[in-house]
């Protein structure tokens, strides 16, 4: 009975209709209804996605939960879904943060509420419909819906230069994944007429074109992740952007690009993949050690963990273009993680905002006098970030670390420098705004978490413990499917 | 057994957590009676599980899988052998008598429960570190209880010179751990497990394997395995040029400069390198390394600490320079010997920090000792606990500690590997100096006309029991813990923990000769130490008790070398230029010129300007006058009839 039932449809519809029905309430007066309703539909969001884990078959690197429907049957485009090891636990991260989101926008967003909190679960719902496309076309337009949320979120409820750095998101993200269409439509001729994404793993491909559609597909993703040097766009994203923006953008979006990779370049240029690999080590390289580095020198908070973002997704690409389990494995976990770090980081960000106005370094100092419990919270997240062994921040570090050691020395000694930076720049941030005498009045006025702060911090604080302490179950699900797919990107598809 | 093996780690982790989340509801008598309770259950854990062992048992086996990456698998488990017993018993120990210490000194803390569940995290870190039987998980401890210093020694978090320091302490560290990092790293790669048992076993196999760093440059790749290793050690230990974060840390209070900073955390580098001696007995070149950084640690701390003035300071450098002696035993292959002064070294440092720390309350933190003197009259139980510490950590035959420097001193003597003169001479010379700085700690504290105000001279008295108990429980060890070195360092006790090559003979050579302890306490007699040792005694007699005036004149006269050691010989003052200030230079124009200019600047907000320029000339084209459009048209029809024409 299971097998038959659209859990995958339900997953990425129910969060959209609930969106919906937010948005239909319509103006501030029935702000508290807005309010209930997304949180119901977020949380029934996270429960619908629970069996997807539980009901997972660990044993098979194949597509799970699939469902197929005709779409449009002139181009052969169909409605056609899957999950398998490497979406999976994706989904659950975006279904996981969704009502963390709702929470953390409760008291602080005032005006347009039912709009805002529709936005965040429409995205959660398209944002599912990334994962698990298994059409091109689907994919693409599941891609490209996610940003207009996004942009709004940015646009409606950003800070001063929020106009300027909702039209840089926008165009960005778009011009990258234009490309990406291209290489779909010159993928559509050379299948014979499929969008199916699992025929284009098959497709065998001479090396020219599978060097042209790896740059097409990096244009698209790299911009997403974002790698060097087309990363500008994102610390103006994230200072602009209102708290719960910034915890998606981070948490989830720049996760699609992550994906992306290993859907898409890997398994269908495999050989373009291996050709230009020392490219994407060396830019994910420059990512750990360049932005670690300017990451110190910042004077904004989110500034300065928008850049450590960069910083720790150079991780990500770096696992992936190993080529061996612990790189891919590790650059999943570190995906993971992260959403649950940076998350955590830009709310605690946010908890100071929200009592200052200010994202500036040198407004604070002292605040654990005031705010002790705050304070221990992001004593923890900021050692997560730090990558800390026992937090979910180590382990993927750790393993790709380990995976550049096997293939050269010097690669490893470049990403270990992250030790160094990574605590560096966080600690600094933490010593400066956390620790001291109480700074200014406005310090000492400042009132300690409320208990929706408190749960929603404790809730992240749960997962970065749990994923760093016992991360098995989560590597075990990826494992099967990450095996297939270093099998299969070993072979040559010349 | 395996039941009592997990309880040694995780009662300290349940008090911790129960003080740490619970402290305010349960209140301060609740959260040192939990917190002692389960470190005392850790204790008596540690000492069944010590007498196992002594019983020739021992235990390799995995608690649970943390990951399992590829075919790797990373684990989580114990081993138990003589060595991580030994060290088990010693940090329980040493952790309880902090534990109930801290009753006292912390009394008037508002901090006083979060305290309780800093040091019984650390307890539970350290232990972590100590047992495992696996690279991985000895690097969550190796962090864990650098996380725990952070907190610590930032406790008093409005200080700036604390917030300085804790962050400094935990970023050195990170550079060492960096180095230890790409060292398991090394090892998994040419393993294929980070399993230490299977990791011996397979060292043989490719100790002549050669990789190039640099290309034409081959390296043994098991001396890049140990020399990456001991950074990390160098780290932790706080060798030269690492050294710098362990002074800082002293403006933690001093219960966990005893604890921490002194009796076990800063001896995990040494206990680190002791478990992998048989990958360091592979590389001469990695020994020699060892021996000439523990060399110069050893000489040039001790020198330091005759400077100083502040009490804890003067501490601080002996455990550096005490650290250099264990370090140079590692290089000398005299593993079982640094092990043994380690254990010392726990027992006597600790009753110096806690009688420092004692000391301190009573002088109402005060801890310049200029301002102190005649505290003998004041506080005795303190002074003869401190006075029967300051002779252990003099090498006066007898208390524990000369049995485990003699022992060192006299290995490296006997070694033969490349640096081994350099640094039989840095030992030597210190044992004079370790006297010198260690007695006029006592003579200027204790003796002597007191020099504090009136005010403070009248509330002095000794300090309660909660602070004077933990001194005699550890004044026992203090003396009688080097007795045991027949066993332990001449016996058989490490034969299958400690892997020594036969070429590497010293402590053989030794152990041939050694026949009881008392032989060894006569033959010392004859020895340049013991002589260098009652000369360094002799000599603070006589500059800080006899002649009071000698000291300055001799600072006036050596004005440049007063300079450089008061200065700590400038170390802080280039790191701080080249490597903080370099850095944050680099960050900055990397940041504004790279990023912001080039980037953003002229590629991403120039491409948009360009679009836009272009877009505003070719508008100029759209004029809307119908003979601009006819004109143009007109032009276009005669160009492709010429086309067509020719």
């Amino acid at each position: 009975m299971l097998s038959d039932f659209p859990l995958l449809t339900l997953i990425i519809w129910l969060p959209i209709i609930f969106g919906i029905a937010v948005l239909a309430t319509g103006d501030d007066r029935n702000a508290s209804f807005a309010r209930w309703i997304s949180l119901t539909g977020a949380i029934l969001g996270f429960l619908v996605a629970i069996p997807l884990y539980t009901n997972f078959d660990i044993a098979t690197g194949a597509m799970q939960f699939v469902e197929h429907r005709t779409w449009f049957e002139r181009f052969n485009v169909n409605y056609h879904l899957g999950v398998d090891g490497i979406s999976m636990p994706l989904i659950l991260l975006n279904c996981f943060i969704t009502p963390l989101i709702v929470v953390a926008g409760w008291e602080v967003i005032k005006v347009r509420v039912s709009q805002y909190l529709g936005a965040f679960l429409i995205m959660s719902g398209i944002v599912n419909g990334v994962f698990s496309s298994l059409d091109a076309i689907l994919f693409y337009v599941y891609w490209e819906a996610s940003l207009i949320p996004m942009f709004l979120i940015i646009g409606i409820w950003g800070g001063a230069n929020r106009v300027y750095a909702a039209i840089k998101f926008f165009l960005y993200t778009l011009l990258g994944s234009l490309l990406m269409l291209v290489a779909f439509i010159y993928l559509y001729q050379a299948s014979e007429g499929s969008f199916s994404i699992e025929a284009y793993h098959k497709l065998p491909i001479s090396m020219t074109p599978q060097i042209l559609i790896f740059i097409a597909f990096l244009l698209a993703f790299a911009v997403k992740v974002p790698m060097w040097p087309v990363h500008t766009w994102l610390p103006d994203a994230h200072v602009e952007a209102p708290t719960g923006g910034s915890v998606v953008l981070a948490a989830i979006l720049l996760k699609l690009g992550g994906y992306g990779f290993l859907r898409f370049s890997l398994p269908i240029v495999p050989d373009a993949s291996h050709y230009l690999a020392s490219m994407m080590i060396v830019l994910s390289l420059i990512a750990v050690v360049y932005i670690g580095l300017i990451a110190l020198m910042q004077a904004d908070m989110k500034k300065l963990i928008a850049y450590s973002s960069v910083a720790h997704m150079g991780f990500v690409t770096l696992g992936f273009f190993f080529f061996n389990a612990y790189g891919i494995e590790g650059a999943m976990v570190q995906m993971i993680s992260h959403g649950f770090i940076s998350g955590a980081m830009f709310l605690c960000v946010g908890v100071l905002y929200d009592r200052l106005h200010s994202r500036q370094i040198a407004d604070y100092g002292g605040v654990v006098n005031k705010m002790p419990i705050f304070a221990a919270f992001f004593m923890l997240f900021a050692m997560a970030n730090a990558g800390l062994p026992g937090t979910s921040g180590f382990v993927g570090e750790f393993m790709v670390i380990m995976s550049a050691v096997q293939i050269s020395f010097w690669y490893a000694f470049l990403a270990a420098t992250t030790l160094i930076f990574g605590a560096a720049y966080t600690l600094w941030m933490y010593k400066r705004v956390i620790f001291g005498a109480v700074a200014s009045p406005a310090v000492e006025s400042l009132q300690d978490i409320s208990k929706r702060e408190f749960a929603l911090l404790a809730i992240l604080a749960i997962a970065v413990l749990w994923v760093g302490v016992y991360p098995f179950p989560l590597t075990e699900v990826m494992h099967t499917t990450v095996e297939q797919l270093l099998i299969h990107i070993g072979n040559s598809k010349l | 057994m395996q039941k009592l093996y997990l309880l040694v780690p995780l009662a300290p982790l349940l008090g911790s957590i129960i003080a740490g989340l619970f402290g305010r509801l349960i209140g301060r008598e609740w959260s040192h009676r939990v917190t002692i309770g389960l470190v005392f259950v850790s204790l008596l854990a540690s000492i069944v599980i010590f007498m196992d062992v002594l019983e020739g048992n021992s235990y390799n086996g995995t608690v649970y899988t943390w990951l399992m990456a590829g075919d790797t698998r990373f684990e989580v488990g114990f081993l138990i052998d003589q060595l991580s017993a030994t060290m088990m018993v010693v940090v329980s120990l040493v952790s309880l008598m902090v534990h109930v210490y801290t009753i006292g000194y912390m009394h008037d803390d508002p901090g006083y429960q979060r305290f309780f569940s800093y040091i019984s995290l650390f307890t539970f870190s350290m232990m972590m570190l100590v047992m495992s039987n696996n690279f991985l998980q000895l690097f969550f401890g190796w962090e864990a209880v650098g996380l725990v210093s952070y907190l610590l020694i930032g406790f008093w978090y409005t200080r700036p010179t604390a917030i300085y320091a804790n962050m400094k302490a935990f970023l050195v560290n990170r550079v060492g751990d960096f180095g230890f990092l790409l060292g398991i790293g090394m090892v998994l790669a040419y393993f294929g497990t980070l399993d230490y048992v299977s990791v011996f076993v397979q060292a043989p196999e490719i100790a002549n394997e050669k990789i190039e760093l640099i290309s034409g440059v081959p390296w043994f790749v098991i001396t890049l395995i140990c020399i990456l290793l001991f950074i990390g050690a160098m780290g932790k230990s706080a060798q030269f040029p690492l050294h710098v974060w362990l002074p800082d840390s002293m403006e933690g209070p001093t219960p966990i400069s005893a604890l921490i900073h002194a009796a076990t955390m800063v001896t995990a580098g040494i206990f680190m390198v002791a478990r992998m001696s048989p990958l360091f007995e592979l590389s001469d070149t990695a020994l020699s390394v060892i021996l000439i950084i523990g060399g110069i640690t050893t000489l040039f701390m001790a020198l330091v600490a005759v400077v100083q003035n502040d009490i804890k300071r003067v501490v601080a450098y002996s455990t550096l320079s005490q650290l250099g002696y264990m370090t140079v035993a590692l290089g000398a292959s005299a593993y079982s010997a640094a092990i043994f002064h380690l254990m010392t070294h726990a027992f006597f440092k600790a009753v110096l920090f806690l009688g420092a720390g004692s000391v301190i309350i009573a002088m109402h933190h005060e801890q310049n000792m200029q301002k102190m003197g005649g505290l003998k009259a004041y506080m005795p139980i303190t002074y003869w606990t401190m006075f029967v510490a300051a002779l252990a950590s003099a090498g006066v035959p007898g208390f524990s500690g000369f049995f485990s420097k003699d022992a060192i001193i006299e290995a490296v003597h006997f070694a033969n590997i490349p640096g081994s003169s350099f640094a039989y001479f840095c030992v030597l010379v210190t044992v004079f100096v370790t006297a010198l700085y260690t007695f006029r700690l006592i003579f200027m504290t204790f003796h002597g006309k007191p020099r504090m105000d009136k005010h403070t001279q009248s509330h002095l008295h000794e300090s309660p029991w909660v602070v004077t108990v933990p001194l005699v429980v550890l004044a026992i060890p203090t003396i009688s813990a080097g007795w045991f070195i027949g066993s332990m360092v001449f016996g058989d006790y490490f034969n299958n923990v400690i892997h020594v090559l036969p070429q590497h003979d010293a402590i053989e050579k030794l152990s041939a000769e050694f026949t009881g302890i008392g032989a060894m306490m006569l033959h010392a007699l004859t020895t340049a130490p013991f002589w260098l040792s009652i000369g360094g005694i002799f000599t603070a007699w006589y500059l800080y008790s006899a002649r009071t005036d000698i000291p300055a004149k001799i600072r006036a006269r050596f004005g440049l070398i007063y300079n450089i050691l008061d200065r700590k010989y400038y170390i802080d003052e280039l790191y701080s230029w080249f490597f903080a200030g370099g850095t944050r230079a680099l960050g900055t124009t990397l940041w504004k010129f790279c990023d912001i200019k080039i980037i953003d600047g002229f590629f991403v907000n120039g491409a948009a300007r360009m679009v836009v320029l272009t877009a505003s000339m070719v508008r100029r084209y759209q004029t809307g006058y119908i003979y601009h459009y006819a004109f143009s048209m007109i032009v276009g029809i005669l160009i492709i009839l010429t086309f067509w024409l020719y």
